[in-house]
């Protein structure tokens, strides 16, 4: 593992008195799915947030994709895709539509847009839903659209924030093959989950407890560390300790 | 620019599909225009005249005869004291009490002097004042007709020398829809353009979708612009509409150059467009955004003139009008349309609302946050 998309060191957010991120410090490799854990306001969101130059932290450093995360915003955003915790493709715009505007502002060439539309379209089997308004799709559909959405752009690294919360297990597992699919390609995954089926699928997990890492390492690692027979265990173990109540 | 055709094509789609939208479009200049200026209307009429008289005279009927048939009055009630005809005030059957004394007739005739005396009910300012005003001028009229009749008009007899007589111009028949109209236009494009701008970013701040926006490399100024254009365009769709009904309903044509009205609405609207902006990069819900953008445009619609002249405002408040675009466009529309003032003329107008549109645009282009 040579090449290094992820570098946080100490990084930390504060909002007031409030310490949601408390110097986090990890790496994470080209083309590795990452499974970012925790549980409910352990502090998963903010550090992505961050991650993704959509937060400002208080302390720390980082960079993405070589970026700095203070500076080089904007450079960073090229590289990065998002897809947040709130659905967010714009309802109100057919799945052409919102695939043509996203590759649009990212600066896909017409050719290229064309192409792409077509083979995602044709990936999801989405081909009777291209004219339909995105807020009359099932949930499943939204969130494999709204991934495939946001790595359209080829983007080094892809940002997760629970995409599958509320997504039936069929379709979970065909959002993970699209995972896996731009993992292949070479893309970065960096995903947040509940699930802790989900997380065995990952290379590696690190896993959140009041806003600090407190284990980091494969799942298999991490279930001889802890003794336990699953990562369900493991998370059960860390997260018994948490003090914040969300 | 390519960014910024993406994200144009992106906002008419939604605007279009949006069906309230679509409606307003057509249906708020038409009720705007046509209910506000013929309902609204500072001609007072149907003043209620309560009528003591103690004479019983031919003068004194004809006084009141007179008086009724002018259209402002009405008759409400023909009593013997005045404490009767208060009565009528205290239980708001009149606006007016007129008392004629006893011997009015005679003292007409005799000492050619007579007085009357006149009770407002001072409550409502405008009927009182307007209602006062006009009783007095009939009186006065007809103080004329009856000297006339009684002094024959020789070289030597003291009927007043310099006499006023006053012809209006720009709206010779003083009507009031012609005043209107072009300040309800005003109205128009700063409620659509305010409101529908001061909503947009704080919708897609609500739905999540300007974190979407705010991870691509979007510079802020091509969002800004992509959310300007559209509510420009639409603006003057709207004001178009409302120049059509001008017509069509109150046969008001602009005296002027549409050109030069066109550019003015344009500077203009960027400008409002740039407040409502500005607001929603405040706010971070629609509701909130909403209560900012109704106490600007209650304080920009009452103290820009369009009800009330400027000229009568207290110092301060004329301080504060210079800092309301819209006291410049309702001025300009009105000198446009009605005076056919040209480009020199509104020039320094345009130049003021120029500059509003500048500073308000990139102070929303400032304060519009990728990051927190």
């Amino acid at each position: 593992m040579s090449d290094t998309v992820i570098i946080a060191d100490k990084l930390t957010k504060k909002f007031g008195d409030f310490i949601a991120t408390n110097q986090i410090s990890f790496e994470v490799y080209k083309g590795e799915i990452f499974g970012f854990l925790g549980a409910n306001g352990a502090g998963k969101t903010t550090a992505m947030r961050m991650l993704c130059g959509l937060s400002v932290p208080s302390a720390g450093k980082a960079t993405i994709a070589g970026f700095d995360i203070y500076k080089q915003t904007e450079q960073i955003k090229r590289k990065i895709g998002y897809m947040s915790q709130k659905f967010s493709l714009y309802e109100d715009l057919t799945v052409l539509e919102n695939i043509r505007f996203f590759g649009g502002i990212y600066g896909l060439g017409y050719k290229e847009l064309k192409d792409k539309s077509e083979q995602l379209i044709e990936k999801l089997g989405m081909h009777n839903q291209t004219k339909k308004l995105v807020a009359e799709l099932p949930l499943g559909w939204k969130q494999k659209l709204a991934f495939s959405v946001a790595v359209l752009h080829d983007p080094a690294i892809v940002f997760l924030d629970e995409p599958t919360g509320g997504v039936d297990p069929v379709t979970r597992r065909q959002f993970w093959e699209l995972i896996y699919e731009a993992a292949n390609r070479g893309v970065t995954v960096f995903v947040t989950t509940h699930y802790m089926d989900e997380a065995e699928y990952c290379n590696r997990i690190s896993i959140m407890v009041d806003g600090k890492i407190e284990a980091l390492d494969t799942p298999v690692n991490l279930k001889k560390a802890f003794n336990a027979a699953s990562i369900d265990d493991v998370f059960y173990q860390l997260a018994r300790g948490a003090k914040r109540i969300e | 620019m390519r960014t910024i055709r993406f994200l144009l094509q992106k906002e008419f789609r939604q605007i279009l599909r949006n069906k309230t939208i679509r409606m307003m479009i057509f249906v708020m200049p038409v009720v705007q225009l046509i209910l506000i200026p013929l309902a609204a209307d500072y001609e007072v009429k149907n003043i209620n005249l309560a009528v003591t008289d103690h004479d019983h005279s031919a003068y004194s009927r004809q006084l009141i005869s007179k008086i009724t048939a002018s259209g402002y009055f009405r008759l409400t009630g023909y009593n013997n004291s005045f404490k009767e005809s208060f009565a009528f005030i205290e239980s708001d059957r009149a606006d007016l009490v007129l008392e004629i004394p006893a011997r009015f007739e005679k003292d007409i005739i005799r000492e050619n002097e007579a007085k009357v005396f006149v009770a407002v009910n001072a409550i409502n300012g405008t009927k009182a004042s307007l209602g006062g005003a006009y009783i007095g001028n009939i009186i006065r009229d007809y103080n004329n007709e009856v000297r006339a009749k009684l002094v024959p008009v020789t070289r030597f007899n003291p009927v007043p020398a310099v006499e006023v007589t006053s012809s209006n111009w720009f709206n010779v028949h003083m009507n009031y829809h012609v005043f209107m109209v072009p300040g309800i236009l005003a109205i128009l494009v700063t409620m659509v353009g305010g409101f529908l701008s001061a909503l947009n970013i704080v919708k897609e701040k609500e739905a999540g979708t300007i974190e979407q926006i705010n991870v691509t490399p979007i510079k802020k100024y091509h969002f800004i612009i992509g959310k300007l254009i559209p509510f420009w365009v639409l603006g003057n769709i709207i004001f178009s509409i409302g120049m059509l009904i001008a017509w069509l309903v109150y046969g008001i044509v602009p005296v002027g150059n549409l050109l030069v009205l066109y550019a003015c609405v344009s500077v203009y609207l960027l400008a409002i467009l740039g407040f409502g902006l500005l607001i929603s990069t405040f706010c971070d819900t629609q509701q909130q955004a909403m209560l900012i953008m109704f106490f600007f445009m209650m304080i920009f619609i009452l103290m820009g003139g369009l009800y009330t002249s400027i000229d009568s405002m207290p110092g301060w408040a004329k301080i504060i009008s210079q800092f309301n675009p819209a006291t410049y466009l309702i001025e300009v529309i009105r000198m446009v349309v009605l005076k056919g003032s040209g480009l020199k003329d509104v020039l320094p107008h345009i130049i003021k609302l120029g500059l509003f549109a500048i500073v308000l645009n990139t102070w929303a282009v400032f304060n519009y946050r990728k990051t927190t």
